[in-house]
């Protein structure tokens, strides 16, 4: 019953009190009828999502606690590691991103290491006003420059990871706030992971709502060059590449 | 008399971290700067010249102005220390977590693989 992992793809959804939608995601991401395991990382969760998450089909990592975003995504990669997934995509249980879009951010990995789905990039009507716009365009600008390649949307939880840049996420992957977007980002990319960006469309949330509260986006700013500023000076993540390049110094 | 009172109160301190050390309920990295700091203010309280000696070599006005200020400078020390600590200890506490829930996963999935197989000598696929 149990095929091979590493042809399948691992669509790890972290979830913290996300009761609302995470049943009905994780079976819109199976409905899709690719080859996809959905492991559903519940952070500590105080309500159902566990529950519903497993009745939906998905697996279910439970932290005995509230760890962040950025703990659930390490904890899942860690997962992935292990059961040997060659590709794995992260997707929020709210509901934001078409599951019929993960196909496409996967595509990336054909050239890449990290796949970003991209809010901004032409597609779809997602919009943010304000400090929080200004902060999302300052670091998807300094983060392009860094990787060489245009990058709109560095914040988005839309991402795909291949080998490569799960074992180098493993080695850094912090979890702090914003630990799991920008940092995580950064050091990647200074690590020698190739980045890319597949323009998608996002949906309104199927539960919770969105915050426009302008002081918590003014923290946001701050926080995010905070964290910018951290992770630029961070050492480099020295790991063994697999198979494929195993002569050029092994970065990444 | 004062003197006495503040080499009493020393020798309280370098006795309460010793007995601590010995029933185990403090760890020699902690104690260290602690037996350091009582067996200081100790010397300090048997030869009050010493202190007057070294703020005058030093240049400070007061003596207790120098006493303040280096215990201040260790207490900082202690507090920095404890918070770097802590957060060697959350890391691992998180480092923890994860492996539980990863453990704990792949156990509740093993008797699942077991009743859709019945074939319970096969454990699933990867290692």
């Amino acid at each position: 019953m149990k095929t091979d992992t590493s042809a399948r793809v691992l669509v790890i959804m972290p979830a913290w009190n996300e009761a609302e939608s995470v049943g009905n995601t994780v079976r819109e991401v199976l409905s899709v009828g690719m080859p996809y395991d959905v492991l559903v990382v519940n952070d500590g969760s105080k309500d159902g999502t566990a529950a519903l998450a497993a009745a939906a089909g998905a697996t279910v990592l439970n932290l005995p606690f509230n760890l962040g975003v950025g703990g659930a995504m390490r904890a899942g990669f860690k997962y992935a590691q292990r059961r040997g997934y060659s590709r794995v995509i992260q997707v929020d249980a709210d509901g934001q991103h078409d599951p019929r879009n993960i196909e496409e951010v996967l595509s990336g990995l054909e050239y890449a290491d990290i796949s970003i789905g991209a809010r901004f990039a032409d597609r779809g009507d997602y919009e943010v006003k304000g400090p929080r716009k200004w902060a999302m365009q300052f670091l998807a600008r300094v983060i392009s420059g860094l990787a060489k390649t245009r990058l709109t949307d560095v914040t988005s939880g839309f991402r795909a990871a291949n080998e490569r840049a799960i074992n180098q996420y493993l080695d850094h992957y912090p979890a702090e706030y914003l630990g799991d977007t920008i940092d995580s980002l950064v050091v990647a990319v200074r690590s020698g992971c190739k980045v890319t960006q597949i323009p998608v469309a996002m949906r309104p949330r199927q539960g919770g709502t969105p915050s426009h509260d302008p002081v918590k986006a003014a923290i946001y700013l701050g926080r995010s060059v905070f964290a910018l500023l951290f992770a630029l000076t961070r050492k480099r993540s020295l790991l063994q590449t697999s198979d494929k390049t195993s002569q050029e110094p092994a970065t990444c | 008399m004062l003197n006495i009172a503040a080499f009493i109160l020393a020798l309280a301190i370098v006795g309460v971290v010793f007995e601590m050390l010995r029933r185990k309920k403090l760890r020699e990295k902690y104690a260290a700067l602690w037996l350091f700091v009582g067996i200081g203010t100790l010397v300090l309280a048997a030869f009050p010249r010493l202190l007057t000696i070294v703020t005058e070599f030093s240049g400070v006005q007061l003596p207790s102005n120098l006493l303040f200020i280096i215990s201040i400078l260790l207490l900082l020390g202690v507090c920095l220390h404890l918070s770097w600590e802590i957060s060697v200890v959350e890391d691992e506490t998180r480092t923890l977590a994860e492996e539980v829930a990863i453990l704990r996963a792949l156990i509740e999935a093993l008797p699942a693989a077991e009743n859709a197989e019945g074939n319970p000598t096969k454990s699933p696929g990867s290692q």
